[in-house]
């Protein structure tokens, strides 16, 4: 495969939305999908990541709003008329047909004879040579994911569309095609758009995510930004874990100092998403794998201008590359950190006083005025 | 695909338009429904009302009917031939038992010890469907007949003098007594009672019955506790698609039975096709369907299986 | 006793098996009564063997007229019942619209009817409308009667089929139409089959509608029912075994394509 798609151009959702009744799925929406990007919809069931990619196939009728493909509105085409293509959730590859009719399948449907040498190419992107003439079923879930790749990139689409397109496989495989569709979409450049409720799969593979939450974008950027950056709790919870800090701002300047759970904490401002001027009450940020843990009894070994806080652990837990510790502290009753089993203290075992401490850089801050637990739930039950 | 229509340029956000759902689209189901649902009001419902009005009118063939509100025509109808509306119900009723108690060893052996014989048994309960059930049911006579092997065992067993005393039989012999009709419908309804049954017994998963096993039910135990409570749907269906033909049928009656042994099916008919006394007809058919879907309606409510359609 | 103790534990498998040969006991009699040359109107006691009738099935009057007859009016009543009871199934499974119960019960109703009662109030329709009884309103009475049938066959069907698969073939440049023919129906085509089978066999061997609603006009099922008053002949006999013959075979061969196709595909 070594066609380009040149004449594509970016999707464009603007304004769109989506109502069923009185329950608004999807509220009105922008959203650009660079031509060529790899982009994931990333959210827990319900949030109207489907819905959006509904929209786009053309599988839903959005209530308000445009989608377009470059400069073409495709809004009312049906989907039969788009120049996209999905892989859907469990597949649906047809059980009737082998796995080569099912890769031919839209080529066929467009009045193409000669499927045989596109089909075969098709076959050998994805390794599934041998398998031409198998029905779906005799596949495992592994190899029919694949078939379904194949049947909606053969015809070319300039955006591939994927819903939820790993959720059935176990988490090894689940791996494994991560990188495998990152391999096929680098080779083959077409825009594909992701949807996932893993946010581990959503950071491996996008290049940009978007966060949904109740039928709106939290925020979107690109994963690495995302995480280090999050700008409401939904995002800081969701992708990944945060430790948030209630505090209120007590000076301001290029760096911001917190009264913050019994000490004072600070971070820089332009870190800061919420208000920045004096009185304002903020949710301090850090991510579990940048703080330190000392014990108690080496407090004053800590660099000073580092953020500290102390507090009690109250739980260990041993993973192998690290150790899970939840402190409990006055600025936090369950503060999580993540130190690697490089050298292991001895003491730091439950009931121990510890400090923890690290850079004031690496510390973000939210607007106090939001549920500090949004997005806290397990993200592995989401649909 | 290309691009050739003139690429609107991007809308700029302005008043959302709402889309609705094209009236095209939404009455797509309204035109799949037409034809079929037409084809049973004007076939199936109107008949039915026709009939309702048909029960309360007077006058002969040769004048013509006219409805005049004569109830009467239900109180007489009960009177004369209640003999035959308790007789449908208690045979239909007894084949239907019987069905049951015939039709449960059957099913359960063709879901769970049939093994590769599985779809050879099948063939056979569904193959005698093929041979038309009237030229099966005549065959009865000839099984039945007096003199055959079957009269003259049950005769040695004196098996047909403890029937005889309980009045379902005759003086030694099977045929035109109300056992021979019972038999008869046992038999042509079999077929309705086995398939059901065997679908929800085939549905159950093999394991429970080792999971009983483990927690120490005999077998004994585990039929009544787990596998019957589960073929409930199939009991259930395989009871009505059963009882409700049954209790309508006059074929089996007039073949197999005698004058003492007719079913209100045959009065309806003969009512309708040779007395022509259409009132008293519609009124003795409409009196059975009443019974049959009461008694239809209290079943499904007891027995919980609300899910049939 | 190791026999008593054989039969508790097979008991099942014996009972089964008895209500087996309960079963197929008339279809067996069936078949050896027609070699039998019988002595008088009546073929119910064996007399000598023949195989009169098998050479010649059509020889009794009307016999195979009527035959053929019930075949046309199970052939047209089996596509019009097929097609309208399939369009049904398919909106009850995958359209939301109004009076759905109500239409659940009128599909329910016909299946919860005594036949009698459905054959009496049709005939009411027909008197009262001044229709000529015959072929017409025998096809419109079967027709109504098997259309449930139908419905609850299909209806199980596409009740298992996953939506995804439509839409998958409308994202892959299938119109509606196409869609319809080439995924659709392929794979709800078992259901619909089991349903023609079905409204074919209830057509072909119904007798107490069609005896209501015939008029002169004489099928099968009420050919034999007027010879078992005025006397049956062999004939009877001969394609009764014949239909059950056929049938079994055409199971057989079913099977034993469709056991070939599977392991064909495994290799």
């Amino acid at each position: 495969m070594t066609q380009q798609q040149t004449a594509g151009g970016d999707v464009r959702l603007t304004g769109i939305s989506k109502t069923y009744g009185s329950f608004t799925a999807v509220h009105p929406l922008d959203l650009t999908v660079p031509q060529g990007s790899f982009f994931a919809l990333l959210g827990a069931s319900g949030c109207g990541k489907t819905t959006t990619l509904r929209m786009i196939a053309g599988l839903e009728e959005a209530t308000t709003g445009t989608v377009s493909l470059g400069d073409r509105d495709i809004t009312d085409l049906p989907p039969y008329k788009r120049p996209v293509n999905t892989v859907f959730q469990s597949y649906a590859l047809f059980p009737h047909l082998d796995i080569s009719e099912n890769i031919a399948f839209g080529l066929r449907r467009r009045g193409i004879k000669s499927v045989k040498k596109q089909v075969d190419d098709m076959l050998e992107l994805v390794q599934l040579g041998d398998f031409a003439r198998r029905k779906p079923h005799q596949l495992s879930g592994g190899q029919q994911q694949r078939v379904a790749v194949a049947r909606a990139l053969i015809n070319h689409p300039q955006v591939l569309l994927l819903d939820e397109p790993l959720g059935a496989l176990d988490l090894k495989l689940r791996r494994q095609m991560q990188l495998e569709l990152k391999r096929i979409q680098t080779e083959v450049g077409i825009t594909f758009v992701h949807v996932t409720h893993d946010q581990e799969e959503a950071m491996t593979m996008a290049d940009t995510v978007a966060v949904m939450n109740g039928g709106r974008v939290e925020q979107l950027g690109a994963p690495a930004d995302l995480y280090e950056n999050p700008r409401t709790t939904f995002v800081a919870n969701f992708l990944g874990t945060s430790n948030l800090i209630e505090g209120d701002v007590v000076s301001t300047g290029d760096e911001l100092t917190v009264a913050a759970g019994g000490g004072r904490l600070t971070l820089p401002r332009e870190r800061c998403s919420g208000p920045t001027a004096a009185g304002g009450r903020l949710l301090l940020g850090i991510r579990p794998e940048k703080i330190s843990l000392a014990h108690a009894d080496e407090a004053d070994t800590v660099a000073a201008g580092r953020n500290r806080v102390t507090g009690r652990i109250t739980d260990s837990s041993f993973i192998g590359v690290s150790t899970q510790y939840v402190v409990e502290s006055p600025a936090g009753k369950a503060l999580q950190v993540y130190e690697q089993n490089v050298e292991r203290d001895t003491r730091l075992v439950p009931g121990a006083e510890v400090v923890l401490h690290w850079n004031p850089a690496h510390t973000f801050g939210l607007d106090a005025a939001q549920d500090i637990d949004a997005g806290a739930t397990s993200v592995e039950d989401g649909e | 695909m290309s691009a050739t229509e003139a690429p609107p340029a991007p809308a700029e956000p302005q008043e959302p338009v709402l889309r609705k759902p094209s009236t095209r689209k939404r009455l797509v189901p309204y035109w799949l429904l037409l034809p079929g649902i037409l084809w049973l009001l004007v076939f199936f419902a109107l008949p039915l009302v026709y009939q309702a009005s048909t029960s309360v009118q007077t006058g002969s063939l040769e004048q013509g009917f006219e409805v005049t509100w004569h109830f009467q025509t239900y109180v007489d109808a009960l009177r004369e031939y209640y003999p035959q509306f308790i007789r449908s119900l208690l045979y239909a009723g007894t084949a239907t038992i019987l069905c049951l108690l015939l039709g449960y060893p059957l099913a359960y052996l063709i879901a769970f010890k049939a093994g590769r014989w599985r779809n050879l048994v099948l063939v056979l309960v569904i193959a005698p469907f093929f041979t038309s059930f009237l030229i099966r049911t005549l065959a009865w006579k000839t099984i039945l007949a007096d003199g055959g092997a079957v009269v003259d065992l049950l005769n040695t067993l004196h098996v047909l003098d403890v029937t005889s005393w309980l009045g379902w039989t005759e003086s030694g012999r099977v045929l035109a007594t109300p056992m021979a009709v019972v038999c008869g419908l046992t038999y042509n309804f079999l077929p309705f009672m086995i398939l059901p049954l065997y679908t929800s017994l085939e549905r159950i998963d093999g394991r429970l019955h080792e999971a009983a096993g483990d927690l120490y039910a005999t077998p004994a135990t585990t039929f009544r506790k787990v596998t019957f409570p589960l073929s409930m749907p199939g009991v259930v269906s395989g009871t009505l698609l059963t009882f409700i033909p049954a209790s309508g049928d006059y074929v089996n009656a007039e073949l197999l039975g005698s004058t003492d042994t007719k079913m209100v099916g045959s009065v309806i008919q003969s009512q309708f096709l040779r007395v022509l006394d259409y009132p008293t007809a519609a009124a003795l058919s409409f009196i059975l369907m009443a019974i049959v879907l009461l008694a239809v309606t209290v079943y499904i409510r007891r027995s919980g299986t609300e899910d049939l359609v | 006793m190791p026999v008593l103790r054989w039969i508790r534990r097979n008991l099942v498998v014996i009972a089964g098996l008895l209500t087996l040969a309960y079963m197929i006991l008339p279809n067996i009699v069936v078949m050896v009564f027609s070699f039998n040359k019988p002595k008088g109107r009546f073929n119910y006691s064996w007399q000598q063997f023949s195989l009169e009738a098998w050479k010649d099935p059509c020889g009794v009057a009307d016999l195979c007229g009527s035959l053929s007859l019930s075949l046309q009016i199970a052939f047209w009543a089996t596509l019009g019942a097929t097609a309208l009871g399939t369009m049904i199934a398919f909106a009850l499974v995958r359209y939301r619209f109004r009076a759905r119960g109500a239409i659940n019960s009128l599909i329910f109703l016909p299946m919860a009817m005594p036949e009698v009662v459905m054959a009496a109030s049709l005939l009411t329709l027909f008197l009262n409308m001044g229709a000529q009884l015959g072929f017409w309103t025998v096809l419109i009475a079967h027709i109504m009667f098997c259309l449930s049938f139908v419905v609850t066959a299909v209806k199980a069907r596409v009740m298992s089929m996953d939506p995804r698969l439509e839409e998958a073939a409308r994202d892959l440049y299938a119109g509606p139409v196409q869609t319809f023919v080439r995924v659709t129906l392929p794979i709800a085509a078992p259901g619909i089959a089991a349903g023609a089978l079905l409204a074919f066999a209830l057509s072909f061997d119904d007798f107490i509608i069609t005896n209501f609603n015939a008029g002169s006009t004489v099928t099968f099922p009420m050919f034999v029912w007027g010879s078992a008053q005025r006397g049956t002949p062999v004939q009877i006999n001969v394609i009764g075994t014949a239909m059950f013959v056929i049938a079994v075979l055409m199971v057989l061969v079913g099977q034993l394509i469709a056991s070939r196709r599977k392991s064909n595909a495994r290799n």
